[in-house]
C-alpha cells in the first residue's frame, strides 16, 4: 500500500463508507443502512492498474463509483492527483470529472439511445470547452480511430452496433475526455468470450499509449490477472487482502482469497486442484457480522474471528485482514509463500471442500469455456452454493 | 413507408365498419324511436296511429336494423351522412355548429395540460423523495381522485353563488350572455369568462394523471446507466434530466397525447352538460337522449376516425422521437 518509488499516488482512498439508507414505512423513516462500502483503503500509482475482485454484492462497483462521486460516500477521504474529491463541488467538480472516467459493465445501456454516437461523444467536449468544433471533429475522430471504429460511425446511433462495437464506443467516450484515471466497471463480463480477449487487449494498448491508470473492477479472476499490477480482494464491503498481482497469485494468504483461486479452471488437466467449496451465503450488508466478516462461511474461523474484527497485516506491501494468516506468518518468519502454502493446507484440512478428482469435467475444460463460465457468474454462483 | 400507411387505412376501415355497425345495431336496440321520446306522454301531441305509421316509413323505422344500417353506410359511402330527425338539420352541419365551442374548451385545456404537466412531472422526478415533491405528489393524487362532476358543482358554488356580486364572480353556465351583434371584443371577454370553469374542469384531472405518468416514465429513465454515463462526462443535472431522461420518455407520453386527440373535438359529455356548453359532448349526449340515430353514427364515425388518425399519428411520431423505431 505504500508508494515505493516515493512518487505520491494519483488516488488516495481512506476509510471509504458508502451506506444506502434504508426506508420504511408511511413516514419513510430510515430504519438501517445497507454497508456498501464500509471502511476501504486504497492506493493508486499512475500508470498502473488495480483490480478490484470479489462476488456480487461485494461492493466493488459501488467504490468505483463513489470515486466518481456518481453515488455520494457516507464517509471517508478519497484524494485524486492531490484534489480533495470529496469536498469538490460545481465547477470544480466538473473540472475533476474531466480527468477521471468510467467505463460501465452493459454497453447496451450505458449509452444514450437517442442520441447519435457524434452526441455521445461531443457532449463531454462541449460541457468541458475542449476545443472549438473543428478541434472536437478531429478529437473524436482520433478516438474512434485508436478504439479501432470507423470515423463513419459518428453519425449513427448505438442500437446499430454489436455488443463489442458498443463497449469500443463506451471506451471512446471517455478517452476523448483525455482522462488519467479510468475505472473500468466490468467492462468485458456483458461481452462475448471471443470479443473479451480482443477489448482486454484494446484496454492493455491505450494504457501503454496515454500512460491511463485504471481501476479495473471485474469478478473473473483470469481477466484481472491478465490486466492488473495489483489486486485487492473484496468482501462485503471491505478489502480483505491487498497485494501485487504475482504475491496474490503465487501466495495468496486469506482464506477468502483461496477460496476464490480454487474456483478458476485451469488449462492443464493433470495438475493437482483442491476445490475449496464455502458453505453459507454471503450474509447481508445491512447487518455485517461482528469480527471478521468472512467468519461465518470461514472453513478456519475461530473464536476471536467472531468478535475482533483482524487489523491489517503488512508484508512488504501484501495486506491481509485475517488472524489465521496473521499466525502462520508469524510463525513463517514473514515467508509469504509458506504462510501461504500452510493455509492451504490447513483449507485444505477443514470440512467443506472437495478433492480435485470430485470435479473431472471442470478441470479438464478447455480455456475458451473457462472463461465464459466466469462470464456468466457460474463461478460465483458455485462458491455460494458449494460443488459441481 | 407508404405500404404501411396502406395497411393502417385498410385495417382502419375495418375497425370502423365493425364499430360503426356495432353501434348503430345498440341504438336501434334501445328502447323507443325518435318519434316516440320526442313526443313523450303528452296526449295533447298524440300521433294518431296512420300518421305514426308514415313517419316510421319516411324515417325508414319500418325496417330491421340491418337494413337501416345498410342505408346508412351507402349514403356515408357518397359522403352523406344524413339529416338529424330530431332537429330537422343535417348532421353535417350539426358539428360544423358544435365543433368550434368544443375544441376551444379541449384545445385550451390541452394546451395547459402539457404545459404545467411536463414541468410538474420533471421537477416531481428531480426532486423525488423530497418532502415538496411528495406534499405536491400527495395533492395531485387528491386532484386526481376527485370526480369531475363534484368539482364542478363545486366551483360553480364557489364562483357563481359565494363570490356573486364581487370581481371574483363567474357565470354558472352557457357560453355568452351577450347578444350577437355585440362588438366581437367584449363578445370574446365574455366567452373566456364563461370557459374558465370548464376549462379548469377539464384540466385538472388530466393535469394529475399526465404529471405523475411522466414522473413514473423518468423514475424508470433515471435509473439506466447511460444516466450515470451523462453524469460521468460533467453534464449537469438540469441537463441530464431534460436532454437524457426526458427525451427518452417522449415515446409513451407520444401514445398518450395521440389518445387525447379524439378528447379534443369530442369535447367532455360530462363537463359541458353540466356547465351547458354548445359543444360535441352535449350534442352527442342530447342525440342519444332523443334516439335521433343518424347524429349518433355521425358522431360516431367522427369519434373513431379521430381515435384511429391519433394511433396512426402516435405511430409515426415514434420515428421522430426514437431513432430505434421504423415504422416498416
Amino acid at each position: 500500500m505504500t508508494t515505493r518509488n516515493g512518487e505520491p499516488p494519483i488516488l488516495e482512498v481512506r476509510g471509504l463508507e458508502t451506506h444506502f439508507p434504508i426506508r420504511r414505512g408511511l413516514l419513510r423513516r430510515t430504519v438501517g443502512a445497507v454497508r456498501a462500502v464500509d471502511g476501504v483503503n486504497l492506493d493508486l500509482r499512475r500508470g498502473r492498474t488495480l483490480g478490484i475482485v470479489g462476488e456480487s454484492g461485494c461492493g466493488k462497483t459501488t467504490v468505483g463509483r463513489s470515486i466518481l462521486r456518481l453515488v455520494e460516500p457516507t464517509a471517508g477521504t478519497i484524494r485524486f492527483a492531490g484534489e480533495d474529491v470529496l469536498a469538490t463541488n460545481g465547477a470544480a467538480l466538473r473540472r475533476l470529472r474531466r480527468r477521471m472516467q468510467i467505463v460501465f459493465q452493459d454497453p447496451y445501456g450505458s449509452l444514450n439511445p437517442r442520441l447519435t454516437v457524434r452526441a455521445i461523444l461531443e457532449e463531454g467536449l462541449v460541457i468541458h470547452g475542449l476545443g472549438d468544433a473543428a478541434a472536437r471533429a478531429e478529437r473524436m475522430r482520433s478516438a474512434l480511430d485508436r478504439t479501432g471504429m470507423p470515423a463513419a460511425s459518428l453519425e449513427r446511433y448505438p442500437h446499430e452496433f454489436s455488443g463489442g462495437q458498443r463497449q469500443r464506443i463506451a471506451i471512446a467516450r471517455a478517452l476523448v475526455l483525455e482522462p488519467e484515471f479510468v475505472v473500468l466497471d466490468e467492462p468485458v463480463s456483458a461481452l462475448d468470450v471471443s470479443i473479451q480477449a480482443q477489448v482486454i487487449n484494446l484496454l492493455v494498448e491505450l494504457r501503454e499509449q496515454f500512460g491511463l491508470t485504471y481501476l479495473f473492477i471485474s469478478h473473473d479472476l483470469s481477466v484481472v490477472e491478465h490486466i492488473a499490477d495489483e489486486v485487492a480482494v473484496m468482501y462485503l464491503g471491505r478489502v480483505v487482502e491487498h497485494g501485487s498481482t504475482d504475491q496474490l497469485a503465487r501466495a495468496p494468504l486469506h482464506p477468502y482469497t483461496h477460496a476464490l483461486f480454487s474456483a478458476v479452471p485451469h488449462v492443464d488437466p493433470t495438475r493437482r486442484r483442491r476445490r475449496i467449496v464455502l458453505v453459507g451465503d454471503v450474509p447481508s450488508p445491512s447487518h455485517p457480522p461482528a469480527g471478521c466478516r468472512f467468519h461465518p462461511r470461514c472453513p478456519l474461523a475461530e473464536p476471536a474471528c467472531r468478535t475482533i474484527d483482524p487489523p491489517a497485516t503488512d508484508l512488504d506491501g501484501h495486506v491481509v485482514h485475517c488472524h489465521v494468516a496473521a499466525r502462520l506468518l508469524e510463525q513463517c518468519d514473514g515467508d509469504g509463500a509458506r504462510a501461504a502454502a500452510r493455509m492451504a493446507e490447513a483449507m485444505a484440512g477443514m470440512a467443506g471442500m472437495t478433492a480435485a478428482g470430485a470435479a473431472p469435467a471442470q478441470d479438464a475444460a478447455p480455456a475458451g469455456l473457462a472463461i465464459q463460465q466466469a462470464g456468466s457468474h457460474a463461478r460465483e454462483g458455485e462458491l455460494r452454493r458449494g460443488g459441481s | 413507408m407508404a405500404t404501411y400507411l396502406l395497411r393502417r387505412v385498410l385495417l382502419g376501415v375495418l375497425t370502423l365498419l365493425v364499430i360503426t355497425c356495432f353501434v348503430y345495431g345498440l341504438a336501434r336496440a334501445m328502447p323507443g324511436t325518435p318519434l316516440t321520446v320526442q313526443l313523450g306522454e303528452d296526449p295533447s301531441r298524440k300521433l294518431n296511429p296512420e300518421d305514426q305509421e308514415r313517419l316510421r316509413r319516411i324515417y325508414g323505422l319500418d325496417k330491421p336494423w340491418y337494413m337501416g344500417y345498410a342505408q346508412w353506410l351507402g349514403n356515408v359511402v357518397r359522403g352523406d351522412l344524413g339529416r338529424s330527425i330530431t332537429r330537422k338539420q343535417p348532421v353535417t352541419s350539426l358539428i360544423a355548429e358544435r365543433i368550434g365551442p368544443t375544441f376551444l374548451v379541449s384545445g385550451t385545456a390541452l394546451v395547459l395540460i402539457w404545459l404545467l404537466a411536463i414541468p410538474l412531472g420533471l421537477y416531481a422526478s428531480a426532486r423525488s423523495g423530497h418532502a415538496d415533491e411528495r406534499t405536491t405528489s400527495l395533492l395531485l393524487y387528491v386532484l386526481y381522485s376527485f370526480p369531475t362532476f363534484v368539482a364542478a358543482l363545486f366551483l360553480q358554488v364557489i364562483f357563481s353563488v359565494w363570490l356573486r356580486g364581487t370581481p371574483w364572480e363567474l357565470p354558472l353556465f352557457g357560453m355568452t350572455d351577450l347578444p350577437a351583434d355585440a362588438p366581437w371584443p367584449a363578445r370574446w371577454a365574455d366567452v373566456a369568462r364563461h370557459m374558465i370553469l370548464p376549462v379548469t374542469c377539464q384540466t385538472y384531472v388530466a393535469l394529475a394523471y399526465d404529471s405523475r405518468f411522466i414522473k413514473a416514465n423518468m423514475e424508470e429513465v433515471l435509473r439506466q446507466d447511460y444516466i450515470r454515463t451523462a453524469r460521468a462526462k460533467g453534464v449537469g443535472p438540469w441537463r441530464v434530466l431534460v436532454r437524457h431522461a426526458f427525451r427518452n420518455t417522449l415515446i409513451p407520453l407520444v401514445t398518450l397525447l395521440g389518445l387525447s386527440l379524439p378528447a379534443l373535438v369530442g369535447g367532455s359529455v360530462i363537463i359541458e352538460q353540466i356547465f351547458t356548453w354548445p359543444g360535441m359532448g352535449r350534442l352527442f349526449f342530447e342525440s342519444i337522449r332523443e334516439r335521433d340515430y343518424p347524429t349518433i353514427m355521425g358522431l360516431t364515425l367522427m369519434f373513431s376516425v379521430l381515435t384511429l388518425l391519433g394511433q396512426l399519428l402516435a405511430d409515426v411520431l415514434y420515428c421522430a422521437v426514437d431513432p430505434r423505431v421504423s415504422v416498416e
